[in-house]
């Protein structure tokens, strides 16, 4: 008896000490999303170089892609830019713009500063297909299979350790997966 | 145009935009409105629900939902709608289902244990009723039947 008296604090101390380290090594404002494995969201949206044609969630189908959120007054987006001029450059796998609540004319300023890695650009100036792939903060990106499923999503900006541990090897499961 | 007028220009335009996501509700829908922002999570910054919270998501995520109410959509499709998009974690009150269990249950599991180990322990140290050894029992009986 006197025995568990001494070893109960100390297991349960040891147990909350796992609990709390476990928890620090988390980042509380990367909230998962239940996006994953689902269709990608629907959407209508006019393109931000050609407002006159309307880009939808169907130019996904049938192969890999990538949707990259940003907007011109988004800091963070900068940080990761160079990153997806680099993709454009070395990569088939197709880059898709999401310009989240911003003046399409800033966004096209943006882009003739930084560079434009995009094959299509959609303007979302309400956010409301930001609301419906549910962004709460850019950059995010998704990589959508060739079914159109949203199979990974990062939030944040990308760097160059994350982009080649992580979201370039992600990429390629994918493309084996579809049998590019 | 002076530092004031500016700064009251910018409140101005900021209680304008706060007001008109609730404008066109009548009183009934306004107390749903406000009680389900209150249940709402911001998810930009976390620790405020959407109520509180002013980031344009928040904004947006008010205007949304007061157009859901005023398009005759329940409380609980709002929520739904919300939780498909942004998971568990927009919701204040998360649902009870396999991977909360912990989180809803730890608390009565600890009440429960520490029950048990109160009930031991005052068990264990119920005290011995025995007699003092120094009283004479018969003495004391003899004087109590004088009386």
């Amino acid at each position: 008896m006197n025995r568990w008296v001494l070893i109960a604090p100390i297991l349960v101390v040891g147990v909350l000490i796992a609990i709390f380290a476990i928890g620090l090594t988390l980042d509380p404002s990367r909230v998962p999303s239940p996006l994953i494995d689902k269709p990608s969201p629907a959407f209508e949206l006019p393109s931000l170089r050609a407002p006159d044609q309307l880009l939808t969630e169907r130019r996904f189908a049938g192969q890999v892609s990538i949707v990259n959120v940003w907007a011109s007054w988004c800091v963070p987006c900068r940080l990761e830019h160079p990153l997806w001029m680099e993709w454009a450059e070395t990569s088939d796998v197709p880059l898709y713009g999401l310009n989240y609540k911003d003046a399409p004319r800033d966004a096209l300023a943006w882009l003739a500063r930084h560079g434009d890695p995009y094959q299509a650009i959609a303007s979302d100036r309400a956010g409301n297909v930001g609301i419906d792939w549910g962004v709460y903060g850019v950059p995010e990106t998704f990589v959508i299979d060739a079914s159109g499923r949203i199979r990974y999503k990062h939030i944040g900006p990308l760097d160059p350790t994350s982009m080649k541990n992580t979201f370039r090897p992600i990429v390629e499961q994918l493309l084996q997966e579809s049998g590019a | 145009m002076s530092l004031r007028a500016l700064l009251l220009a910018v409140l101005m335009g900021l209680s304008g935009a706060l007001i008109a996501a609730s404008d066109d509700l009548n009183p009934e829908q306004e107390a749903r409105y406000h009680d389900l922002l209150e249940e709402l999570r911001c998810l930009v910054c976390q620790n405020q629900n959407i109520a509180e919270s002013h980031a344009s998501l928040a904004l947006d995520l008010k205007r949304q939902v007061a157009d859901m109410i005023v398009a005759g959509r329940s409380d609980d499709e709002i929520k739904t709608y919300l939780q498909a998009r942004y998971g568990d974690f927009v919701l204040y009150r998360p649902p009870f289902k396999p991977r909360t269990w912990l989180l809803w249950l730890t608390p009565f599991v600890v009440l429960v244990c520490a029950l048990v180990i109160a009930v031991l322990m005052l068990r264990r140290r119920r005290p011995v009723r025995t007699p003092p050894e120094s009283i004479d029992r018969e003495a004391l009986r003899r004087l109590l039947d004088k009386e």
